[in-house]
């Protein structure tokens, strides 16, 4: 077992009387994609700006690479590539520029970096954009810039706030296949998203965080096989029709029922899951398919509890 | 815990964002430094030369030579006033750079540090620049009486310093740009006329006089006006010290309200 490169016991983070973050525990592993899904106030970028020392921890311990991040909030600054959920290139220099001077600020000399931001650059499919405006950048290029420059200082861990919220799809398939190449690199991250597509995508292993809390820990597919069963029954009926299907499935057998808006799901009904979308016969009325992580995420907060 | 600590945080980070500064500066340089040298060229027109006409000192200076000092203690001001209110109001919210140099090892301090030393290297730049062209034309127009006036070069740190530290102040509690309004109407506009670049204080009623010792800008103004005219007097090391203290205690509040701003 390789040794924590993050460690969180008990971490708490209290704004006045507004609990952001209430009590959660996590380690992220050497090498591991590590991800932090919720929804929007769920207290994931509350979690990533402690772990980057710019938010104070209220309880608790947090350790970055050995150090303590309240003792010595520049050496573990030192160690970290952040990518912002919001994009902040210095829109007053050029792309190379935003790089080079982001290097200057970990001390590093430019001779010493030339050939990292090259390699970055190109990598990253913006050297030919090396002497534009940032402002000229589509915002595809602007996040893979954002996450280019995260790696000037050849982070032991890097944390990406939301990295594809805002893109098309094209660029965020393009950003994904990136971090699957950093990924493979054996570059440690720390993924905030709530996209559950992401989520399983592309990390190891995560944590479902709702109002502060950690509802689960675990790896995407064990998650999806244990908490929403391998296949969910989506159906759209008026509710006569289907409570007269529900009363056909066996009672008190892990069947779990959420009604969201005019949509219910059926969760490990088994058997008479398939035999009920074959009754029907109208994938539009009534469709059987594999879970996903949107469904963990539906049974264990609740959408209801959403906005 | 160092990142919230009572004194200032400072490393050599702070050098860090004044290279930045300088970096972003001089893409620009031609817009940047058109406006610089245009301006006191204005000033000297208008008012020393053009309103001078009617203008007659119980001194018998004539009107130009009399605003000499205070040129050179406001354009300074204005530099420093500008890149620290407007321009780290800027970089603060529009454009995220600060919370993008403190995910790096740079704290807060030495962010507001670098921005302080850029808006104090912007104001001598100005005021090097006014002091060349008073004395370039020093022939005709008499500005520039003592060789003691290159001391307002260094001199010219600590009111740099100053109003760069009172300014970041104000954007560190500003919540819209329009709120620059308030800063540049009320405070900076009554320091620009009230600072004694413009009239001779010594003139004013008694109240008046008292009110102006508590303008940093009549400080730096009596400080120059030694020094260009060579009548150097003890008061001025007086002025000096005020500088300093007022100088000292407006930075440190800079960087506490910027930190409260950023750590949260």
């Amino acid at each position: 077992m390789t040794s924590a490169l993050i460690e969180a016991r008990g971490l708490v983070k209290h704004y006045g009387d507004f609990v952001a973050v209430d009590d959660i525990s996590f380690h992220i592993r050497e090498g591991e994609c590590f991800g932090v899904l919720g929804p929007n106030g769920a207290g994931k970028t509350t979690t990533i700006r402690m772990i980057t020392a710019t938010s104070p921890v209220t309880a608790g311990h947090l350790e970055v690479a050995g150090l303590d991040v309240a003792e010595e909030p520049r050496k573990v600054k030192a160690v970290l590539g952040v990518v912002p959920q919001d994009d902040n290139l210095d829109p007053d220099l050029l792309v190379r520029q935003n790089l080079e001077v982001y290097a200057r600020y970990f001390g590093l000399r430019r001779d010493e970096v030339r050939q990292r931001i090259d390699e970055a650059l190109k990598l990253f499919q913006l050297d030919d954009r090396a002497d534009s405006n940032v402002d000229d950048l589509s915002g595809g290029m602007q996040r893979r810039l954002t996450i280019a420059r995260a790696l000037v200082n050849n982070p032991q861990v890097l944390i990406l706030d939301e990295p594809t919220t805002g893109l098309d799809p094209q660029a965020r398939h393009l950003v994904w296949q990136q971090l699957r190449l950093l990924k493979s690199r054996g570059v440690t991250m720390l993924l905030t998203t709530h996209y559950m597509e992401e989520a399983t995508h592309l990390c190891d292993r995560l944590v479902i965080m709702h109002r502060g809390k950690i509802l689960v820990e675990g790896r995407p597919h064990d998650l999806i096989a244990e908490v929403a069963g391998p296949q969910v029954l989506e159906l759209r009926l008026p509710p006569p029709e289907r409570d007269a299907l529900l009363a056909e499935f066996p009672q008190g057998d892990g069947v779990a029922v959420e009604q969201v808006e005019d949509l219910t799901y059926v969760f490990g009904g088994g058997n008479a899951s398939a035999m009920a979308a074959e009754r029907v016969g109208d994938p539009h009325r009534a469709h059987l398919r594999p879970g996903n992580m949107e469904d963990v995420f539906l049974l264990l907060t609740g959408r209801g509890l959403l906005n | 815990m160092t990142a919230f600590a009572l004194t200032p945080d400072i490393s050599f980070g702070a050098f860090r964002v004044w290279q930045r500064n300088r970096d972003a500066t001089l893409r620009n340089w031609k817009t940047e430094f058109l406006g610089i040298a245009v301006e006191p060229f204005a000033i000297i027109l208008a008012l020393g030369l053009a309103l001078g006409q009617f203008v007659e000192l119980d001194s018998g200076e004539k009107y130009v030579e009399f605003l000499a000092p205070g040129l050179l203690a406001l354009f300074p001001m204005f530099a420093a006033t500008f890149e620290c209110a407007w321009g780290s109001y800027v970089r603060l919210e529009m454009q995220g750079t600060y919370e993008s140099i403190i995910a790096t090892p740079i704290s807060v301090d030495d962010v507001i540090t670098g921005e302080i030393l850029w808006g104090t290297t912007r104001a001598l730049v100005n005021g090097t620049y006014i002091l060349i062209v008073a004395s370039i034309l020093n022939p005709w127009l008499h500005m520039v009486d003592s060789p003691w006036a290159i001391l307002a070069v260094p001199v010219g740190v600590l009111p740099g310093l100053l109003f760069s530290s009172i300014s970041i102040c104000f954007a560190s509690i500003a919540r819209a740009m329009s709120h620059f309004a308030y800063f540049f109407n009320l405070v900076i506009n009554p320091l620009f006329w009230f600072g004694g670049a413009f009239f001779p204080f010594d003139a004013m009623p008694r109240w008046v006089q008292i009110l102006g010792w508590f303008m940093p800008l009549k400080h730096v103004v009596d400080i120059y006006r030694g020094l260009v005219t060579g009548n150097l007097e003890y008061s001025m090391l007086g002025s000096l010290l005020w500088l300093a203290v007022v100088t000292a205690f407006f930075y440190v509040l800079a960087v506490k309200l910027m930190r409260r701003r950023l750590i949260h």
